[in-house]
């Protein structure tokens, strides 16, 4: 439902303020142009989309995935000790993180969502700090090839559109680590709290 | 010839030639990946055709501008390009209204602007933080979210500040 008020509030503000700038004339060519661009987009940015998704298939069959979740293990039994001593939840948690490395959204939300089922068991509907740290690190996200991205870029004319790849990391790994801080503080200061 | 010419082929060749050593069935995979890339498309599609109606509307009629306006003070502080005010307040919200938004701001601006790629780096270094938390809460039978929206709100700024900042250190403005 939000979305349905974000689009009439936009197609609303779009009238009032072409009568007002008198530009009426441009916001009706936008709307047609708008429609026309989202084709044009979707069709230019399909190829690249479908090859970058071809490949981490090709690196999810390899093992590639399985071999991440391993690695993360280590560091996910220090960041989540409670639940990480479950051994499913675990195996589901470090999958959904590699999975969400590897861009493969539609996979990591369903492991992520059985790892949170199994977390959440007997809290009465409150979320537990791991779980909440669990959350916060879906909600960052964490992306070794924005596949995505890079498919806009190159339907923009961009000609090398994979170069913002290490300004991407940089940028996941601060936001990442600030989320991870204030789920710690933010945990903290609502416990002192009576 | 630059490095990053040499990436893509390189990373091509490597995961085939990795993945035909293990006697993985390369090119099956390949297409059957590209047909998954399909359906996601073919999802965004409506999506999109509705959301750059509303965000090229919003650009012509001036409001796009008054918005960016509006945080302009703000973000300037916080060495954030105004142009994307747009683009953070949506991306919490809505994952196919923020590709709509940030594809605009890099038809608009070019891609290699300092404005494109800024807009590029918080796509792909932030979530749709509003649908997730309800998706993983939603399923899990949670009511109490306790801190997790102020914690993902701080990491939404924090990336939002970080992408500007990755792309000065890299490309400069």
């Amino acid at each position: 439902m939000a979305m349905a008020w974000v689009w009439t509030g936009m197609v609303v503000l779009s009238l009032v303020f072409g009568l007002l700038t008198g530009s009426l004339d441009a916001v009706a060519n936008a709307a047609l142009e708008g429609a026309r661009s989202a084709i044009d987009l979707s069709i230019s940015m399909a190829g690249v989309l479908c090859l970058w998704s071809g490949v981490m298939e090709v690196m999810s069959a390899c093992g590639l995935s399985a071999s991440l979740s391993r690695t993360f293990r280590p560091l996910l039994r220090r960041l989540l000790p409670n639940a990480c001593r479950d051994e499913e939840t675990l195996a589901a948690i470090s999958a959904n993180v590699s999975a969400n490395l590897l861009g493969l959204g539609n996979a990591a939300t369903p492991l992520g969502i059985r790892a949170a089922q199994r977390m959440s068991r007997g809290c009465g509907g409150t979320a537990s700090d791991e779980l909440c740290l669990l959350v916060v690190l879906n909600t960052a996200s964490i992306q070794l090839i924005p596949a995505t991205i890079a498919s806009v870029r190159a339907a923009a004319g961009c000609r090398t559109p994979f170069d913002i790849l290490p300004a991407v990391w940089l940028a996941s790994v601060l936001s990442v680590a600030a989320g991870l801080t204030a789920a710690r503080l933010l945990s903290r200061a609502g416990r002192s709290r009576p | 010839m630059s490095l990053s010419s040499l990436v893509i082929p390189v990373l091509l060749a490597g995961v085939a030639s990795f993945g035909l050593g293990k006697r993985v069935d390369v090119y099956g995979a390949l297409t059957h990946g590209a047909e998954a890339g399909l359906t996601v498309l073919l999802r965004v599609i409506p999506a999109l055709v509705g959301l750059l109606t509303a965000v090229s509307m919003f650009r012509a009629s001036g409001a796009m501008e008054w918005l960016s306006g509006l945080f302009a003070p703000l973000l300037e502080r916080i060495g954030i390009p105004p142009e994307t005010a747009p683009l953070m307040l949506v991306r919490p919200v809505s994952g196919n209204g923020a590709l709509a938004v940030a594809s605009d701001l890099m038809y608009t601006y070019g891609p290699d602007s300092y404005v494109g790629r800024v807009a590029a780096v918080m796509l792909g270094s932030t979530e749709t933080t509003f649908y997730t938390i309800a998706v993983y809460f939603g399923s899990a039978g949670i009511h109490k979210t306790r801190h997790t929206i102020p914690a993902a709100l701080a990491a939404d700024l924090t990336g939002f500040i970080a992408s500007a900042l990755a792309v000065r250190i890299f490309f400069g403005t």
